[in-house]
């Protein structure tokens, strides 16, 4: 049975624990698919009652199924704002879904999120179901078979708006066919760096694939994170585009790495400084602006998987990289914070943040001494 | 703000590089930032809108001047399409087929799905057929990929299918 309106903790942000594959240079994997009800109009152009109607649908059909079963729901128009600003920190849902900033939601929006897995689905987003499966490093084809279960099983339990020859009906044209968008949240400082990167983006648009900063359509690239997806998704089947993907981006994955060795080779003293000054400043800084942070998170990162630096750990980078963004930081705080004041309580929270890291690992050292 | 490369249109993108061993934010706009390799197919703010415009330069049936009847179940008009880049319902498609024919072709160059093949529970006898085809063909490959729990699932529905012929 499916709970609702438990209050909001850290649901789905778990993954930035995990330390998957190729995780020096993929921070993580996502894979969703949109689905629409057959009779119902979609949600942009549906009425209040049946938005409301496709909910009950949907609320209904993922209690009934395995995946989902023991999933939490949430009403959009139940959250106040800065729980909303949490969840798109966490990318579980989008600006779409939440509505635009200070205004509030369409009715009948929800997010429903497994409270053992890491998938999850949007109601009366764009369109009336997008599922999404995240998983920490690079596992396309796992995260594609968790996403394509539930699929299945939603799919039998309501019908969807299926079409002979366009296949899967979405809102937007560009989604329709397979209704699939897989990406991969990619690390590339070693191609910024060594003006390697524009070739490489430029190669991933020629094979039918585009890329985005690191929160999606239309956002800035930010702190080196590119955001690399399918772009077409009718045509090939599910298979062939997760295929395609994995191979091209297991050929960045080998580029980036081949850029970080010249940079290690050709100007080790150079990088080193970069990465030690990044680090002393997020240790040391008394006000971070999120672009700042990000950036010099991007160095710490480099540093690590260089080993340049041997702490902190890269869960605790990726735990900033979220829990440092600023509706996390008024959660914390309990209340409203403007810029400067966000800015001083982010400085404030990396320092923390980074010398407990460096206190667990010196206290498991100490530890270990005493044993040997 | 305006553009830090060209001092002239005003920015639109934030991008933020590494440069001669520093690290820099620039503001650029979409121009600029296309010279940089930041194509504004990258960047856009609603892609399929900025998509049709251009479209409908070369493509009559997308053009702010072609009238037609709106959608008969929901009501949307091409001049809504253009403008949301959306379609409001399945029957749309039906609807607007031949335009939105030309537009799959040219966003995904192909019309024809080759992905999973979906048939309601409450479908005909043929649909059943199909639906089986379609099961067979993931059953393959959830053995080819070896993953055993969805072959078993997917042949005990098969087999499920068939008793009801």
């Amino acid at each position: 049975m499916i709970e609702s309106g438990a209050p909001l903790a850290n649901e789905g942000s778990d993954w930035i624990r995990g330390d998957g594959h190729e995780g020096e240079v993929v921070l993580s994997t996502r894979v969703r698919v949109a689905r629409n009800l057959q009779g119902f109009t979609f949600p942009v152009r549906a009425s209040a009652d049946e938005r409301a109607e496709v909910l009950v649908r949907v609320r209904a059909a993922a209690s009934a199924s395995d995946c989902l079963g023991d999933a939490h729901l949430w009403e959009i128009e139940d959250l106040d704002e800065g729980e909303r600003n949490l969840l798109l920190e966490r990318h579980l849902v989008s600006r779409e879904l939440v509505g635009a900033e200070g205004l509030p939601a369409a009715g009948g929006g929800a997010l429903i999120l497994s409270t053992s897995e890491p998938i999850g689905l949007m109601v009366n987003e764009e369109d009336h179901l997008r599922m999404q499966a995240l998983a920490a490093g690079f596992h396309l084809e796992e995260t594609w078979r968790r996403i394509d279960r539930l699929d299945e099983e939603i799919g039998h339990l309501l019908p969807y708006a299926f079409h002979h020859e366009f296949g899967f009906l979405t809102s937007c044209p560009t989604n329709v066919g397979t209704g699939l968008r897989a990406s991969v949240l990619i690390h590339l400082p070693g191609l910024v760096l060594t003006k390697e990167i524009s070739k490489v983006l430029e190669g991933i648009s020629q094979v039918g694939l585009t890329y985005r900063g690191l929160h999606g359509e239309g956002s800035e690239v930010v702190g080196n994170f590119f955001q690399i997806s399918n772009q077409t998704t009718l045509g090939k089947s599910e298979e062939e585009l997760i295929d395609h993907l994995a191979r091209i981006a297991g050929k960045v994955i080998e580029y980036e790495k081949s850029a970080r060795s010249v940079l290690l080779r050709e100007a080790p003293a150079v990088l080193e400084d970069k990465v030690w000054r990044a680090y002393g400043i997020l240790r040391t800084a008394r006000s971070l602006s999120v672009e700042e942070m990000m950036n010099l998170l991007s160095g710490v990162r480099l540093g690590l998987s260089l080993k340049l630096l041997h702490s902190p750990r890269v869960e605790t980078l990726n735990e900033i990289l979220v829990l440092g963004q600023a509706a996390h930081l008024e959660r914390a705080a309990g209340g409203r914070l403007d810029e400067g004041e966000a800015d001083v309580c982010r400085a404030t929270f990396v320092r923390d943040t980074l010398a407990a890291d460096d206190g667990g690992i010196s206290a498991m050292k100490t530890r270990q001494q005493r044993k040997s | 703000m305006q553009c830090d490369d060209c001092n002239e249109r005003p920015a639109e993108v934030q991008l933020t590089a590494i440069e001669d061993s520093e690290m820099k934010t620039l503001h650029l706009c979409s121009k600029c930032a296309g010279e940089r390799g930041l194509t504004s197919s990258a960047l856009p703010k609603v892609p399929l809108v900025d998509f049709l415009a251009q479209l409908g330069k070369d493509q009559a049936s997308f053009a702010p001047e072609a009238a037609g009847e709106p959608c008969p179940y929901c009501g949307t008009t091409v001049q809504d399409f253009r403008k949301t880049g959306r379609v409001g319902c399945s029957e749309c498609y039906a609807h607007f087929e031949p335009q939105l024919r030309a537009l799959l072709r040219r966003l995904h160059g192909s019309v024809q799905h080759a992905g999973k093949l979906y048939l309601s529970e409450s479908s005909e006898i043929g649909d059943r057929l199909s639906r089986i085809a379609s099961m067979r063909r993931r059953l393959q490959r959830a053995i080819d990929t070896e993953d055993f729990e969805t072959a078993a699932d997917l042949r005990d529905r098969i087999h499920n299918l068939e008793l009801a012929e």
